[in-house]
């Protein structure tokens, strides 16, 4: 930048100076962000009267959270809160325990390259394909049923865990497991004394991090019939039984809200 | 581990004891868990179909194979869609996100008592709930659409930016904030000089991340009516068009890729 | 001009950071707190702009009590009264201009402020200041990339353009070296001299006390135990300010968070 004189600056205005400071750039992305809005909208077609219809039902849904309904269906939402509890137990469990030697293959210090590039893979593979997307293949292959649902929370655990864990594990510190090698570990020993204790505390966290993921998804593979209670709560719309989804929904939020403070307690342990 | 203070060594390797004890009583219990989970999902399955599985999944693989490529040209209006409902979605999110956030900060919070719950509760309430339970809902009460989808895209990501967004307004530095207040600057002046500076970065970061999220989540809103490429997914499944599904996951796989790749451009760019 | 009366500021947690202080500082003068860590110098600055709620007794700035001021009327008398921090606290993703004028913030309304469109005499007045600090080729750098001496140079043009008439200096030179602290605070007592300001100054060095301030305030456990010119400072005083003991007293480096919101 160049000296300036005070003189010069006086009495003329100031300016913030730009964030991009090309200012042919910078017109052309405001204008072409306008222009991408404005086409957004013209191509969105909301049908208002429609909506304004909608409204009165939209405040009868949010007055029915002041009145839910547990009772007139509580077999319905038992069976389909058990249901979604029981595929993201065993769900967590058998992916985290999958994630972790998949987790350990995948992280470039510790594993050699094709048991690298295989466990990438796997974990490419399951990071993009959604769980919906998964599940409605595995209801195809399967059948309906709870079963659908636990592979399919299962393998979207082992995408994201091991992805995490194997980030993890790069970033650890080399020459607290490098001691451990150097002492003539074997390559379990120098897992176990090596690198387990650097990664277990962020390991516990995420695998509960991941435990609520899954319980949210669970709520919703019953939509394509992988069990849960999504089944329950889309019968419920179905019918306009809003006090029959509000107290579903209520029960959702309270078990997702039970799981975030127990994970808290327990990272907090574990650090 | 819970090591009383007082007394000696003798207390705190009974301790211990006790909690291995304890440990290995929860390993016990963690399994015998797991065993009934695991007993229920099988309960609520056909073998039959699983034994049965290989030979379908083989009759799907040739059936959908190869895809229907000329397929393609009917699904640019709904790639369109798509992408307007995670952007749109995105934007009114962060608008709504940004004053829920400031509510829910301990050090911005006109009141700890009686606002701060309530923000909190909203954040946790939206994000607990997947955007294809908000669809559902949205369908019921504003009718079928891509509006559905946006709105429904928006209520989830309110309570996911509003969350990280107020862990950023709690982590600034309080130094500039005070040096403000010290101008004699009113209570926005502070905090349109002292605090949304410091977290502009953290918004720009939650905005692109939250947009890349939502691109997968509205791929698949379709499937319950709210618009976008799910529509076409939905519908070609219920008439088993296999050589279009299979064409479909590939563009949602794509967009999937691309989306990922646009966000991790646009963080290094800012960050 | 500004008067302290029986001035107590207990914090929550029971410490108490001052004992009924009583201080007069005439218009125009500049005065250095020294004392140890945890005597109270921070706190009593706070106290005097109200960053920090003065638990009881008078600030009298002229004649009104800040102590007794309401939200906007507060907003007022600060600007009268200009602050320089120990970290600069200049908000770092703003430019220096923008951190200049920010001092003007208590004149603007929101949303010229909002959209930076200050008066021509605010933007020509930081012009002024940035040139006589010497940074007047830096004004649309980032905060952030200023070194730490060229950061307090900021921080002082922030505090200037708010046209007061007593400088609050909380530890210029506790994060700088040698050489350019004492620029900093020739620089300080220079502009207070030009203007006609009076200044309370905290300061860990001693010795940098005395080279550049007529008037030395010891503070030791929330008291003052020495007020004088610089050449009274023998080391008997020192000792009795600083004391060998003093190093483990233990009201902590109290920044309670709430009293400062509350001052808000």
């Amino acid at each position: 930048m160049s000296h300036r004189e005070l003189d010069d600056m006086l009495g003329k205005g100031w300016r913030k100076p730009p964030f991009i400071a090309n200012p042919k750039l910078r017109w052309a992305l405001l204008a072409g962000f306008v222009a991408y809005l404005i086409a957004a909208f013209l191509t969105i077609e909301v049908d208002w009267a429609r909506v304004y219809a909608g409204l009165d039902r939209g405040w009868q849904f949010v007055l029915s959270f002041t009145r839910p309904d547990f009772v007139s269906r509580a077999s319905d939402i038992w069976e389909g809160l058990l249901e979604s509890i029981v595929m993201t137990v065993a769900a967590s469990v058998v992916g985290i325990a999958i994630s972790i030697p998949i987790g350990l293959g995948a992280a470039r210090n510790i594993a050699p390259m094709p048991v690298y590039l295989v466990c990438r893979g796997i974990v490419a593979v399951s990071r993009a394909l959604q769980e919906i997307i998964v599940a409605i293949l595995l209801v195809a292959i399967f059948g309906f049923g709870p079963l659908a649902g636990f592979l399919t929370l299962s393998f979207a655990t082992i995408g994201f865990l091991s992805k995490l864990l194997a980030e993890d594990i790069e970033s650890m510190d080399r020459v607290q497991a490098e001691a451990v090698k150097a002492s003539g570990a074997r390559w379990m020993q120098y897992i176990n004394y090596g690198v387990q204790p650097q990664i277990l505390p962020r390991l516990v966290g995420l695998s509960m991090y991941r435990i609520d993921i899954n319980f949210r998804e669970s709520a919703i593979l019953g939509l394509v019939g992988a069990g849960g209670i999504g089944a329950t709560l889309n019968t419920a719309f179905d019918r306009y039984e809003y006090d029959t989804a509000a107290a579903i929904l209520i029960l959702i939020i309270v078990i997702v809200m039970g799981l975030e403070y127990l994970s808290g307690v327990i990272r907090a342990r574990v650090q | 581990m819970p090591v009383i203070e007082q007394g000696g060594t003798q207390i705190w390797k009974r301790r211990t004891r006790r909690e291995s004890l304890l440990r290995w009583f929860g390993w016990l219990l963690g399994v015998a868990v797991f065993m009934i989970c695991w007993q229920r999902i099988s309960d609520a399955t056909t073998w039959f179909f699983v034994w049965d599985a290989p030979r379908i999944a083989n009759d799907i693989w040739t059936r959908a194979t190869p895809p229907r490529w000329e397929y393609i040209t009917q699904l640019g209006r709904p790639i369109w869609d798509t992408l307007n409902i995670a952007t749109l979605g995105t934007i009114i999110a962060l608008f709504l996100s940004v004053p829920v956030a400031f509510l829910a900060a301990r050090n911005t919070t006109p009141s700890r008592v009686f606002i701060r719950p309530i923000a909190l509760l909203i954040i946790v309430s939206t994000r607990s709930i997947n955007s294809l339970i908000w669809a559902l809902l949205l369908i019921a009460i504003i009718g079928p659409g891509v509006f559905a989808g946006v709105v429904a895209i928006a209520i989830r990501s309110i309570g996911f930016c509003a969350k990280l967004l107020y862990e950023a307004i709690e982590e600034i530095d309080h130094g500039q904030v005070e040096a403000v207040t010290a101008t004699g600057a009113s209570r926005w002046q502070v905090m349109a000089f002292g605090i949304v500076p410091q977290i502009m970065p953290a918004f720009a970061g939650v905005a692109v991340f939250r947009w890349d999220i939502n691109i997968r989540e509205s791929t698949v809103l379709g499937l319950v009516g709210a618009g976008g490429i799910g529509l076409q997914l939905s519908s070609s499944l219920n008439v088993l068009a296999w050589p279009q599904v299979s064409l479909i996951l590939l563009v949602i796989l794509a967009a999937v890729v691309i989306s990922e790749w646009v966000s991790a451009k646009v963080r290094g760019a800012i960050i | 001009m500004l008067r302290l009366q029986k001035l107590t500021k207990t914090y929550k947690t029971g410490d108490q950071a001052l004992k009924a202080i009583d201080l007069e500082v005439p218009a125009g003068q500049v005065l250095a707190l020294i004392g140890p860590s945890g005597a109270g110098k921070s706190t009593m600055i706070r106290c005097i702009n109200r960053l920090v709620e003065p638990t009881t007794g008078e600030v009298l700035l002229g004649d009104t009590d800040l102590a007794k001021l309401g939200t906007s009327a507060l907003r007022k008398a600060r600007r009268s009264m200009g602050m320089i921090f120990q970290e600069y606290a200049l908000v770092e993703r703003l430019t220096v201009m923008e951190n200049v004028l920010s001092g003007r913030l208590g004149y603007v309304g929101f949303w010229r402020s909002f959209l930076r469109r200050f008066p021509q005499s605010d933007v020509d007045e930081a012009f002024r200041l940035l040139d006589r600090v010497g940074l007047l080729h830096m004004a649309d750098k980032r905060a952030d990339e200023l070194s730490g001496g060229q950061r307090q140079r900021v921080g002082i043009c922030r505090a200037l353009i708010q046209n007061p008439k007593l400088l609050l200096v909380d530890e210029p030179t506790a994060s700088l070296d040698p050489k350019t602290s004492r620029q900093i605070m020739r620089l300080i007592t220079e502009l207070c001299q030009e203007r006609g300001l009076a200044a309370i100054i905290n300061i860990h060095d001693v010795a940098l006390a005395q080279m550049f301030v007529p008037r030395i305030v010891g503070l030791r456990f929330g008291e003052i135990v020495f007020d004088g010119p610089p050449t009274g400072l023998t080391s008997d005083k020192l000792t009795e300010i600083y004391g060998e003991e003093d190093w483990e007293a233990t009201i902590e480096k109290v920044e309670d968070d709430e009293d400062i919101e509350a001052a808000e």
